[in-house]
């Protein structure tokens, strides 16, 4: 217990300093890393309480992919070097401490609500997926999601997809003067426009204008 | 202090919320970092229904973050292309500059 307690204010100090460090460094790229960092931090924190196969979905995921595409596209604009102009902006449009308060008033309730919470006793019972200790997280989740969420799971395939199909449509662009195969081209040559037979006359060659 | 519950798990995924929201309203920056707030925040709600499911005995929390998961990648990979399509059309993503819309 003491293990456990001692584990979760270590990986929740660190998930919360650098999800500051997100939004405050100055330069993009160490926002990266700290979002890198806070992901690795909440996925250790999930494995620890035992929901083993999200934590590694979330290294995998997010660590492995998102985080990278993030790191691409910071790299690729040359955004890097940006200053950060936190409190400082020219124009100082007053959107600032009203986000402040708003912001706080958003924490102050979500505490209030964690605080004065009850379930009831018979909520736990009522459950329709139990979990289990005989069998693995990852085997009791395989169990219901390829049965009683398939079509969720489907659904978030063609999500997938799409969201596949739309970054490339979005980012995809013709550009003049870059030399490009032509398929369509390439197999509808014909032996008559490729091949030209000549009669050589001797002592003079022939002229090939290429 | 020694006992974690769920109220504890609960309290970390509000404190990563408010982060979260609190980077969208005051960055000034470029729009990177409000894609990673928003990241944020939904790494917060993950770990709300985590923390549901373990605390409360029940598969489905766990099944859901798996989609949040998805949907999330699916956001951030069409956030990024549109933000690289503008920054090649307008030269610049930071906050103040984007107002094409006169918003």
């Amino acid at each position: 217990m003491i293990a456990h307690a001692i584990f979760f204010y270590v990986f929740s100090i660190i998930a919360v300093i650098s999800a500051i460090m997100v939004t405050v460094s100055k330069n993009t790229v160490h926002s990266v890393f700290f979002l890198i960092l806070d992901f690795i931090s909440i996925s250790c924190l999930f494995i620890m309480i035992g929901a083993e196969f999200l934590g590694m979905i979330m290294l995998i995921v997010y660590v492995g992919a998102v985080a990278v595409l993030f790191l691409f596209v910071v790299m690729m604009l040359n955004v890097a070097q940006q200053k950060n102009q936190w409190f400082n902006s020219k124009e100082n449009s007053g959107h600032i401490p009203i986000g402040l308060i708003i912001s706080t008033i958003i924490f102050f309730e979500l505490i209030i609500v964690i605080g004065g919470w009850k379930f009831k006793p018979e909520l736990s019972d009522s459950s329709a997926n139990q979990i289990t200790n005989e069998i693995s997280n990852t085997h009791s989740l395989g169990q219901v999601l390829y049965t009683d969420y398939v079509h969720v799971f489907q659904i978030s395939g063609m999500i997938l997809l799409i969201a596949m199909i739309g970054a490339i449509v979005l980012t995809f662009r013709q550009r003049a003067g870059v030399k490009t195969q032509s398929y369509l081209k390439q197999i509808s040559r014909e032996r008559s426009e490729g091949i030209e037979v000549l009669e050589v006359p001797s002592n003079k060659g022939v002229k090939i204008d290429d | 202090m020694t006992e974690i519950g769920l109220g504890h798990y609960l309290t970390l995924g509000a404190v990563i919320f408010s982060i979260g929201v609190i980077g969208i309203f005051l960055n000034r920056k470029n729009i990177i970092v409000i894609l990673m707030s928003i990241e944020l925040i939904l790494l917060a709600v993950n770990i709300n229904l985590v923390s549901f499911s373990i605390f409360l005995g029940d598969l489905t929390g766990q099944v859901f973050t798996l989609f949040i998961l998805t949907v999330a990648a699916a956001e951030a990979a069409i956030g990024l292309a549109i933000i690289v399509v503008y920054y090649r059309n307008a030269g610049t993503i930071r906050v103040e500059e984007i107002d094409k819309l006169k918003g």
